[in-house]
């Protein structure tokens, strides 16, 4: 038997996942942090990317966040993502969408106010893409 | 029939005016539905978010954050939520009067007090008495999104790393009930630790990535954010609350008034009918 570890992922505007996991992989700033139940105390930030929960050895959920935080006690993890969603609602039209749009934007220089954003939308728009895509292959 | 026409054309104004009163109470009384789930969403992320802050104030950190100490009070901040549109009872109004009296209280020892404001009321009555406004933000809607706040807090946070404001309060009607809203204002900054919790208490602290500073920064304004967040979905919905329960109450008035009306018109319709008949007895008998 695997040591469970409970995770709680909530964004600002709902709950997303409340539930007992084997592993948590989430997109830390500094690359990518696996945790397993007894991890020692940790609180740190999180980029746009995938939270993977392995809830046992036949299923892994994955959950896309834009950004947030991360905390983790030895046996609870908390994501709190600025907006987090299941990865099969993940609207891929809307995804690609976003993505040529803060292309568009980003190769048009004349607007330089918003290249910062840009490049966020397209950093978001991506990581969703990736999501879906591993979504896809492990279905 | 000439007898009271005035009653007349007032019971079908009040007609009107409560079929509008009417409409309004159901629609308030749908939102409200939305704007109560909208409210039950959020609370799972500031009840975690709390969590954390309440386990962060239990670490010994190597890093203190400003926002987690206390210094002697000169200047108060505050955020007052309030709603966009009237015709929601006393809901405005009785917050204003918790703010006043608060900045009564604040300038007896002294302290001077600027504010922010979120809704069109709040903006108008703050400028009415011409109040320190620093900061607004109206028209957000009955969905506000957390995006829309964010400007006004930020520069409240602002001010507050600066040392012009050395505590950050936020105003807004707390959702009791569908029937009571009761005024409410809570300490923002410094955040406060309540008391600690025995067997969590020692000698750990997170790792922290990229580094404490950072981490801490981007939290603590989080848990700010997410406090005047459900502050003002809390609001919002006490709004349509209050609308409902006031809307209900004029619907009812407007109903006594027009029995009342009727009672008054009827008198009067069989007061003439009975003056003629006796006009035309009595013009018979002279005959």
């Amino acid at each position: 038997m695997v040591m469970t570890i409970h995770v709680d992922i909530v964004s600002a505007e709902e709950k997303i996942f409340s539930g007992l996991a084997e592993l948590v992989i989430a997109p830390a700033e500094e690359g990518d942090v696996g945790i397993a139940a007894r991890h020692a105390p940790m609180l740190t930030r999180l980029k746009a990317g995938e939270v993977r929960v392995k809830v046992d050895n036949s299923e892994t959920l994955p959950f896309y966040v834009s950004g947030g935080v991360l905390e983790v006690q030895p046996h609870v993890v908390s994501v709190l993502a600025d907006r987090a969603v299941r990865a099969k609602d993940i609207d891929e039209a809307a995804a690609m969408e976003a993505k040529r749009r803060a292309e568009e934007t980003l190769s048009d220089r004349s607007g330089k106010l918003d290249y910062a954003k840009a490049q966020l939308e397209l950093i978001e728009a991506v990581a969703q893409l990736r999501t879906l895509d591993r979504y896809r292959k492990n279905r | 029939m000439a007898v009271g026409k005035e009653i007349r054309v007032k019971i079908a104004s009040i007609k009107n005016t409560q079929k509008i009163t009417r409409a309004m109470e159901k629609v308030a009384t749908s939102k409200m539905r939305k704007t109560q789930t909208r409210m039950l969403a959020t609370r799972p992320y500031s009840k975690k978010i709390a969590q954390i802050i309440h386990h962060l104030s239990h670490a010994k950190p190597e890093y203190t954050h400003p926002f987690m100490v206390e210094r002697p009070i000169k200047r108060v901040g505050v955020i007052v939520l309030t709603s966009d549109r009237g015709l929601c009872g006393g809901l405005n109004s009785n917050l204003f009067r918790m703010a006043l009296r608060q900045f009564r209280s604040w300038g007896k020892d002294q302290v001077e007090a600027q504010i922010s404001v979120i809704g069109q009321k709040g903006c108008s009555f703050f400028h009415g008495i011409g109040a320190k406004i620093i900061a607004q933000a109206t028209k957000l809607g009955d969905s506000p999104h957390l995006e829309d706040i964010i400007g006004v807090i930020k520069v409240m946070l602002d001010d507050y790393r600066d040392g012009n404001i050395d505590e950050l309060y936020v105003a807004y009607n707390e959702f009791v009930n569908t029937m009571t809203q009761k005024p409410k204002l809570l300490q923002l900054l410094p955040i406060k630790c309540d008391e600690l919790t025995p067997e969590l208490a020692g000698h750990w602290d997170y790792i922290y990535e990229p580094d404490a500073k950072e981490v801490l920064d981007d939290l603590l304004v989080r848990y700010v954010e997410s406090l005047v967040f459900q502050g003002l979905v809390e609001n919002n919905a006490c709004e349509q609350a209050a609308r409902m329960v006031a809307m209900k109450s004029a619907s009812d008035n407007a109903g006594k008034l027009i029995s009342e009306l009727q009672l008054i018109y009827n008198k009067a319709r069989q007061a003439a009918i009975t003056q003629e008949i006796s006009e035309i007895v009595g013009g018979a008998a002279a005959v």
